[in-house]
């Protein structure tokens, strides 16, 4: 087998193994879309009118919403590295010379597919309650990159963090601030609108120009300078927990 | 035919500055089963993952299936099997499914993959519950699928640690068919223990391994031979008995409590009859003779000189032991 397709067979390989994992514990998926869903819930309907941000609420809190579902979508893969790691399951791999990049790259590449249907659903919600983008074909397209983006390098944090925590359950909690850096950032509330500490850290903490970026693509007003930012910000965290999960997938035998 | 299949000379592997590895020889012949006898942190897993090239000593030379591990590790792993201390299968997937991914894995073709699994699964006793998810099976099962796992590539040395830790006597002992199966084929095993018995039961060559330094090696007999403690015992009806047994045999141990005398001996027949014609010769009455010969757990107190194996195990591998068939 050439150089080339020899990984590719065991991506595939493995991939097949993540999609029945998915498939055989819904809940993987489930997680992910009921968060999101309960906190648009509140916001739009309870909490919403008390934030005015000149648009309609829908329309300003989904882009978050979407971000959010990422974050709400990990735990299981922080999990499932975890325990291949630990239970020797990587060992077998290894000793039977699977390529090591076939059992990471997989783990990614289903975390951001099983995302970005669980994103499918929760855009359809909102949708019914009132969210109505006006992006062009081209813009579409520009949103979903930068959530592909985004999902790619909070996957591949996720999957360093899951090889390099001691056990499943300390591989979950390394997710909790992901799941609260949303809340700190301009997802529910324009930034200048918070008290001075959290104005800081949302101005410059990487979600708040990936939402923005998000929200302009969406509402059919792009900023150049803002998806720049978020671009870089995607590239630098995906590099970051690539060069991360391959250290401690070398470290750890 | 009886090449070597491992071979490993000054093996040394420190953590920091704890020494793991103490300089570690070993030669296992082609088509035997060798065991690698220690207790909880002895280095037994340190030595499976260096023969099996995932992890690099800081010195020494390992040479298996004749391939170097540090410079031709692909050769070596072509020729190698490794079941870990711990059964990774995947339990999300069937019995079934955990096959066929090893033989996607190989990269062998559909229809062997399935030929294969189906071949081990039959041989396993795995049928019936080739169908259902991992998760479900019992310890035994488990680490039954997990060997079988590492059968698909059918390779030419396989390396077990700790294969039976965990499992009750009924599958601890199909576990030893499986394996005295394995190399009645021709497979060479190297497999690591706990437990006397079972490097007793199972292996041609036993090596013990104390705080990562080899204590000894060879035959499970060799072994014992080298130990003092081969023993008659003795019991008799009353005080007299013993008072006059004693008299007439030198070098006895006397025990008033039990009634016993314990003579030195081999327990052969000759020098048994001797013995109790000596004891005839006084008229002295035996109620009760045994013969001792020392089990490989006095070889590692008199190779250690620290006592019972089972005395260092780790309190976690109590509550993993299942409890024994009733
Ligand atoms: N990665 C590691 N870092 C530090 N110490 C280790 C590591 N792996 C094993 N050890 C230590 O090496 C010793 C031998 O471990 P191991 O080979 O697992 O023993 P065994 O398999 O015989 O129980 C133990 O004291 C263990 O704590
Ligand atoms: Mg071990």
């Amino acid at each position: 087998m050439s150089v080339i397709s020899a990984p590719l067979a065991d991506s595939s390989t493995m991939m097949r193994r993540n999609f029945r994992h998915t498939m055989r514990n819904p809940l993987t998926l489930l997680n992910a879309i009921i968060m999101p869903i309960f906190v648009m819930f509140l916001m739009v309907y309870v909490l919403g009118d008390a934030f005015s941000v000149g648009v309609d609420y829908a329309d300003y809190a989904t882009p978050g919403l979407i971000i959010m579902t990422i974050c709400y979508g990990i735990g299981p893969t922080a999990t499932a590295v975890n325990s291949d790691m630990t239970t020797g399951f990587i060992n077998r791999l290894r000793v039977m010379d699977v390529s090591r990049a076939a059992v990471l790259n997989a783990h990614v590449i289903s975390t951001v597919l099983r995302t970005l249907v669980a994103i499918a659903f929760v855009v359809g919600v909102a949708f019914l309650m009132g969210f109505r983008p006006s992006a062009s074909f081209p813009q579409w397209l520009g949103a979903i990159g930068i959530v592909v983006l985004t999902a790619l390098a909070i996957s591949w944090l996720t999957v360093a963090a899951g090889l390099s925590a001691k056990s499943p359950e300390g591989a979950g909690i390394l997710g909790v601030p992901l799941m609260l850096l949303p809340f700190l950032s301009s997802a529910f509330a324009p930034a200048d609108r918070m008290g001075p500490g959290a104005r800081q850290f949302a101005e410059y903490q990487p979600f708040t120009p990936i939402i923005e970026t998000l929200r302009g693509l969406l509402n059919g007003t792009p900023s150049t300078g803002t998806a720049i930012t978020a671009i870089a910000w995607c590239a630098g965290l995906s590099l970051a927990g690539y060069l991360w999960a391959r250290a401690s997938f070398t470290k750890r035998a | 035919m009886n090449g070597s299949a491992i071979a490993a000379s000054g093996l040394r592997k420190a953590y920091k500055d704890k020494t793991v590895l103490d300089g570690i020889d070993l030669d296992v012949r082609t088509g035997t089963i060798f065991a690698l006898l220690g207790p909880n942190g002895a280095g037994k897993t340190t030595t499976v993952n260096v023969l099996t090239t995932l992890l690099a000593p800081d010195a020494g030379k390992v040479v298996v299936a004749g391939h170097d591990v540090s410079t031709e590790a692909r050769a070596v792993r072509a020729a190698i099997g490794v079941t870990g201390q711990f059964a990774s299968v995947d339990n999300l997937l069937t019995g079934e499914e955990n096959l066929l991914m090893m033989a996607d894995l190989l990269r062998l073709p559909r229809a062997e993959g399935r030929r294969i699994a189906g071949r081990l699964l039959d041989r396993f006793d795995l049928v019936e519950a080739a169908g259902k998810l991992a998760a479900s099976y019992s310890g035994g099962m488990r680490r039954k699928l997990d060997l079988a796992m590492t059968l698909v590539g059918n390779p030419q040395i396989i390396f077990l640690d700790e294969p039976t830790t965990g499992l009750d006597p009924r599958s601890r002992r199909t576990m030893w068919q499986i394996i005295r199966e394995l190399v009645a084929d021709g497979t060479t095993i190297f497999l690591t223990t706990q437990y006397l018995e079972e490097a007793d039961e199972l292996a041609g060559r036993i090596a013990v391994l104390d705080r990562g330094r080899l204590v000894a090696e060879g035959t499970a007999d060799e072994l014992k031979r080298g130990v003092p403690g081969s023993h008659i015992r003795l019991r008799f009806a009353d005080r007299h008995e013993l008072d006059v047994a004693a008299r007439v045999l030198h070098g006895s141990t006397r025990d008033d409590e039990e009634l016993t005398l314990r003579v030195p001996g081999d327990g052969g027949v000759r020098s048994l009859r001797a013995l109790l014609d000596r004891l005839d010769a006084q008229s002295v009455e035996v109620e009760e003779l045994s013969v001792h010969t020392p089990d490989l757990d006095d070889v590692f107190l008199a190779l250690t000189g620290h006592g019972n194996l089972n005395d260092q195990e780790n309190p976690d591998d109590h509550e993993n032991k299942e409890v024994g068939a009733r």
